[in-house]
C-alpha cells in the first residue's frame, strides 16, 4: 500500500508535494486552495523587513511553442503586512492541522531573526525555511543570496537561528555560487536540521529589440532576474545530487527545487536524494491542479516498482552518478535506424555530418531519404537519436559483451596513462575523418 | 452533404463560397511554424516546382521575421501570395512533408506561406530591387502568372518590361479561371499591384495581339518577346445540338461567376462534362450557386480522371453527383438546352468503347463542358517559324526559348495546361534565358 505521508527533518506532511516560497504562497487564500487541491506542504512566501515592489516583474523564455520553458522575475519578499501574514498562517493551520506550513524568512540583524522567529512559531508554523538565496533585489540590500555566497556568514545566521527556533530549520541555498558543498557544509555546521535548493538563478531572459531593455521592463531599464522554470532543472539535480553524496550533507534531508511540474520530474529528485519537492513556476503556468497528474504519476511509479513509502527508493539513482574517471571505457553503443519509421527527414544525417562525428550517409539514391550508420564511424554519442523526431526511430545498440571493463582511474593506478593518441573512436584511428577539401565537393 | 441556397447578394455568394486555405492569424501562425522539423535538403523543396526555401521561410514567420519570410518566397516565387493559396499543396510540398509517413497531419505550408506574404503585402513593405536599366526592352504577351513572373524577373536584370493583355485584369486564370472559393479577385490583383509598385513594369490592358501588324510592330519595337497566351477558349465537342442555349463552356462559365458573382444565374438542374480539375471546379461551383441538382458525367471511370481526388472530393462534399462510363452523344432540346443524350461506355480489349445501344437521357437545363480549351494556333501562326508539337504546345529549349530565336514561352502555351506555380516558375526561368540569349 503506497504511503505518501513523510516526516522531513521534523517536519510532517501527508505527501510531498510542497509549494515553494514565492507568489504562489502570499497568502491564506492561496495556500487554502493549494492544500485542498493535493499539495502536501506550502513554505510562505518569504516574511521580513518591509519591501516595496515594482510593476513589470516576470519574463520567460519561450522555446518554440512551449511557453515559459524558463521563467524569471525581480519580485521582492512579501510585500504584505507581516501582521497579517501571521494571522492567516494561524488560520489555514486551523483548517489543516496535519499540512507543512513553513515560513520563509529573510531579515538581517540577530535580534531580527530572534523575534521573526517567535512570531511565526506563535502563528503555528511547522518549521522555518530561510531565504538565503533570492539573487535579486535583495541581496543588493545584503541579504538573500548575498548570505547564501558568503559561507560563513551563512553559518552564523543558520547558528543563530537554531538557537533561537524550537520548530525545525530547513536552509535554503542559491545556485550562485562555485560549489554548492560549501554553502551546504556550512548549514550544516550551523546546525540546520535540513537544506532545500535551489533558489533562482541570477538571469537575463531576453532583451527587447525595440527598447533595448531586458525583461521585465520597468520604465525602459530591468535589472537581473531570479531564472526558473524547467530550463533549470538539469542544474537543479546537479546540485542536490552533490549535496547528497557529500558524507556530511548528505545525512540531513534535502528537499528539491527547480522546475518540477510533473511526477517524472519527482521521481527523478527522489531518486537523486530528495524526500519533498517544492514547485513554483509550474504552479504560475497551471494553476495548483497540477498536483493531481504529480501524485497520480508518483502512484503510479511507486506501485509499479513495488515502494511502499518514497523513503524505500530515495537516493537509489545516487550511486550511479559518478565521476567520469569511473565509467567503462569498453562500453560500446551504435546508433540503429528503424527503417520502417523512418519519415526521411534526415536530421540525424545533418546533426552528425555537421555537428558530430560523420558517421550518417545517405542514400545514392535520391528517392530514398532513409540514411544509414557507417558504424565503424559511429562512436555511440546519441546525438542522432536526440534529434530523431520519431519516437523509437532511433537506438543506441550495446555492441560490447559486457565482459571487459577498464575505467581512467584504473588505468592510472595500473601505469597505464597513453602518451599518445590512442582512442580506437578518435578520427584518424579507427574512424574516418573526410578531408578538409571534402566539404566543398557537397 | 451541403445544399446551398442561391445566392442573391455578395454576402451570400462569400457565404457559399467560403474560402479552402483562409488566412491564418498570428497564434496560427505561430503554433504551425513551431511544427516544423527543418528537414535536411527538405523534401516539400524539392516538390516545389519553384524549390522555395520552405523550411527557411517557416522559421523566419516563427522567429518573427515576417518580411524576411516573404523575401524567401518571392525570391524563388514571383506570385507567392497566389500560389500559397491555389496551389495543389496536398499533391505538392504538404504532399511531402515528412510528418505524412508518421500519420501526423503535415505543415499547413501553403496557409503559412499567404500569412507571411499576405502581410508584406497588405504593409507595403519592399523587398524587391529593379536592376541597373541595361536599354533593352521586352514585350511580354499574357499577364497571367508566367507573364508576370517572366516580367517581374526581367525587371530585376535590368530590362523594360511592356506586358500586352487582351482583357481588362491582369492574373490569367488565376482571376478568370480559379474557383472562387481557392481564391478571391482582391487577393490576386493585390499581389500583381503590390509587385507592379515594386517593379514598375507596364501592363497594357485591353490590347489583344491578334494581328500580323501587331506582331511586327512587336518585332520591331522590343528586343525580345515572351509567349503567356495560356490556352484558348474551350475546344467543340461537335455534338449534335451542342450550339443549343445553355450549353457553355467551363472556362467562359467559371470567368462569368468569376467577374459577375451572385448576379450570374445558374438554373436548377446542371450537367458538367468532363473529368478534369476544371469539371470538379465548375460541378461544385454551380452547386454552390444553388443548381438544385448538378450532375458530373465522365465517359472513364473514377480512377482515371484527371482531378486530384481532394477536387472531386470537394465536388462531392458541394453536393455533386457524379455519372461514370457515360460519353455525351447529343444535347436534346428545342432552343434551349432540355437535356444531355448520353451513351454507355465500356473497356473492350483494354480500350475504351461507346455502346450505342445503350443511351439514356439526363434532362438539364443547363450544359457545362469542361472537356479542355483549345489551343491558341491561330495565334501562333501569326509568327513566323514557331515550332509546336503535336498537342499544339510551344516547343522551346532549355532557356524557355522557342525555334524562332526572338520569342520565349512558357506556362499552359507550352506545357497544355498545368498550376499556376508551373507557369510562374516558367516564366521567371525564360527571363533567364532572355537574359542568357541577351547577353551572349
Amino acid at each position: 500500500m503506497v504511503d505518501l505521508s513523510i516526516n522531513f527533518g521534523g517536519i510532517k506532511a501527508p505527501n510531498p508535494f510542497w509549494l515553494a516560497s514565492a507568489p504562489p504562497t502570499n497568502s491564506g487564500y492561496q495556500i487554502m486552495k493549494a492544500f485542498e487541491a493535493g499539495w502536501g506542504g506550502a513554505v510562505w512566501k518569504t516574511l521580513g523587513v518591509p519591501v516595496v515592489n515594482v510593476s513589470s516583474r516576470y519574463g520567460s523564455v519561450n522555446y518554440r511553442n512551449t511557453r515559459m520553458m524558463g521563467f524569471n522575475n525581480i519580485e521582492l519578499i512579501t510585500d504584505r503586512p507581516l501582521a497579517d501574514n501571521l494571522r492567516e498562517i494561524e488560520e489555514v493551520k486551523k483548517y489543516f492541522p496535519d499540512h507543512a506550513v513553513i515560513a520563509s524568512l529573510m531579515v538581517e540583524s540577530r535580534a531580527e531573526w530572534e523575534q521573526i522567529i517567535k512570531d511565526v512559531e506563535n502563528a503555528g508554523a511547522d518549521g522555518i525555511e530561510l531565504n538565503f538565496g533570492c539573487p535579486h533585489g535583495m541581496c543588493e540590500r545584503g541579504m538573500g543570496s548575498a548570505v547564501g555566497q558568503e559561507p560563513e556568514v551563512l553559518k552564523t545566521i543558520v547558528e543563530w537561528v537554531k538557537e533561537a527556533a524550537k520548530i525545525p530549520v530547513i536552509t535554503k541555498l542559491s545556485p550562485n555560487i562555485s560549489h554548492i558543498t560549501d554553502p551546504g557544509l556550512a548549514a550544516v555546521q550551523g546546525g540546520t536540521d535540513s537544506i532545500s535548493l535551489i533558489n533562482t538563478i541570477k538571469s537575463i531572459v531576453g532583451i527587447d529589440l525595440d527598447s533595448y531593455a531586458p525583461y521585465p521592463i520597468v520604465d525602459g531599464k530591468g535589472t537581473n532576474g531570479g531564472y526558473c522554470g524547467p530550463a533549470v532543472k538539469p542544474i537543479a539535480m546537479h546540485m542536490l545530487k552533490d549535496l547528497a553524496q557529500h558524507p556530511e550533507i548528505g545525512k540531513v534531508p534535502l528537499s528539491g527545487i527547480g522546475g518540477i511540474e510533473t511526477w517524472r520530474d519527482v521521481v527523478e529528485f527522489i531518486l537523486l536524494g530528495a524526500t519533498s519537492v517544492q514547485v513554483c513556476t509550474a504552479v504560475m503556468h497551471y494553476g495548483f491542479g497540477i498536483v493531481r497528474e504529480m501524485e497520480a504519476g508518483l502512484r503510479q511509479f511507486m506501485e509499479d516498482k513495488g515502494y511502499n513509502t518514497i523513503y524505500d527508493f530515495a537516493g537509489k539513482a545516487l550511486p550511479n552518478v559518478t565521476e567520469w574517471k569511473h565509467l567503462n571505457l569498453k562500453h560500446k553503443v551504435v546508433a540503429e535506424i528503424n527503417s520502417d519509421k523512418c519519415v526521411g527527414c534526415d536530421l540525424c544525417y545533418i546533426a552528425c555530418d555537421d555537428g558530430a562525428h560523420q558517421a550518417i550517409a545517405l542514400s545514392d539514391d535520391p528517392t530514398n531519404r532513409i540514411p544509414s550508420i557507417i558504424e565503424e564511424n559511429c562512436v555511440g554519442c546519441n546525438l542522432c537519436s536526440l534529434v530523431c523526431p520519431v519516437e523509437d526511430c532511433i537506438t543506441m545498440v550495446k555492441k560490447d559483451d559486457g565482459k571487459q571493463h577498464t575505467t581512467w582511474h584504473e588505468r592510472t593506478l595500473n601505469d597505464d596513462i597513453p602518451t599518445t593518441f590512442d582512442d580506437d573512436r578518435a578520427g584518424g584511428k579507427g574512424h574516418f575523418v573526410p578531408k578538409p577539401s571534402d566539404a566543398l565537393k557537397k | 452533404m451541403a445544399e446551398y441556397k442561391r445566392p442573391t447578394t455578395e454576402a451570400e455568394f462569400e457565404k457559399n463560397f467560403k474560402q479552402k486555405k483562409p488566412l491564418m492569424n498570428d497564434t496560427e501562425a505561430y503554433y504551425e511554424s513551431s511544427r516544423c522539423l527543418f528537414c535536411y535538403d527538405a523534401p516539400c523543396i524539392q516538390a516545389c516546382p519553384t524549390s522555395i526555401d520552405i523550411p527557411l521561410f517557416i522559421k523566419q514567420i516563427h522567429t518573427d521575421n515576417v518580411t524576411g519570410a516573404s523575401k524567401t518566397i518571392f525570391d524563388a516565387n514571383w506570385l507567392g501570395n497566389a500560389c500559397g493559396i491555389v496551389c495543389p499543396t496536398g499533391v505538392l510540398c504538404e504532399g511531402a512533408c515528412v510528418y505524412n509517413h508518421q500519420d501526423v497531419p503535415p505543415i499547413q505550408i501553403g496557409r503559412l506561406q499567404n500569412y507571411a506574404t499576405n502581410k508584406t503585402i497588405d504593409a507595403g513593405k519592399d523587398i524587391f530591387k529593379v536592376g541597373e536599366s541595361n536599354g533593352k526592352k521586352i514585350a511580354i504577351v499574357g499577364a497571367g502568372p508566367a507573364g508576370l513572373a517572366c516580367a517581374s524577373e526581367a525587371r530585376t536584370l535590368g530590362y523594360e518590361v511592356d506586358i500586352f493583355e487582351a482583357k481588362e485584369k491582369p492574373s490569367g486564370l488565376t482571376v478568370y479561371g480559379i474557383a472562387p472559393y481557392k481564391i478571391t479577385n482582391e487577393e490576386v490583383l493585390k499581389e500583381v499591384e503590390y509587385l507592379q509598385n515594386q517593379l514598375g513594369f507596364s501592363i497594357k490592358y485591353n490590347n489583344p495581339i491578334d494581328t500580323p501588324q501587331a506582331i511586327k510592330e512587336l518585332e520591331t519595337t522590343y528586343d525580345a518577346i515572351f509567349l503567356g497566351v495560356g490556352l484558348g477558349k474551350t475546344a467543340t465537342l461537335h455534338l449534335d445540338g451542342e450550339n443549343k442555349k445553355g450549353v457553355v463552356g467551363a472556362v467562359e462559365f467559371i470567368e462569368e461567376l468569376r467577374m459577375k458573382h451572385h448576379k450570374l444565374k445558374v438554373p436548377a438542374k446542371v450537367v458538367v462534362i468532363g473529368g478534369g480539375n476544371t469539371a470538379m471546379d465548375a460541378a461544385s461551383e454551380a452547386a454552390r450557386m444553388g443548381a438544385r441538382k448538378t450532375v458530373l458525367a465522365y465517359r472513364n471511370s473514377r480512377e482515371k480522371m484527371g482531378a486530384y481526388g481532394f477536387e472531386y472530393d470537394l465536388a462531392i462534399s458541394a453536393g455533386v453527383d457524379s455519372l461514370f462510363h457515360v460519353t455525351p452523344i447529343a444535347i436534346v432540346g428545342n432552343g434551349n438546352v432540355e437535356g444531355v443524350k448520353f451513351a454507355k461506355t465500356e473497356i473492350v480489349d483494354g480500350k475504351l468503347k461507346t455502346n450505342m445501344n445503350n443511351t439514356f437521357i439526363v434532362r438539364c437545363d443547363m450544359v457545362i463542358k469542361a472537356t479542355g480549351q483549345a489551343k491558341q494556333g491561330h495565334f501562333y501562326d501569326l509568327i513566323s517559324d514557331l515550332k509546336r508539337d503535336d498537342k499544339t504546345r510551344i516547343e522551346i529549349n532549355n532557356d524557355f526559348q522557342t525555334s524562332n530565336p526572338k520569342y520565349f514561352a512558357g506556362g499552359d502555351a507550352i506545357n497544355g495546361g498545368a498550376e499556376v506555380v508551373n507557369a510562374a516558375y516558367d516564366g521567371k526561368m525564360a527571363a533567364r534565358g532572355i537574359h542568357n540569349w541577351l547577353t551572349k
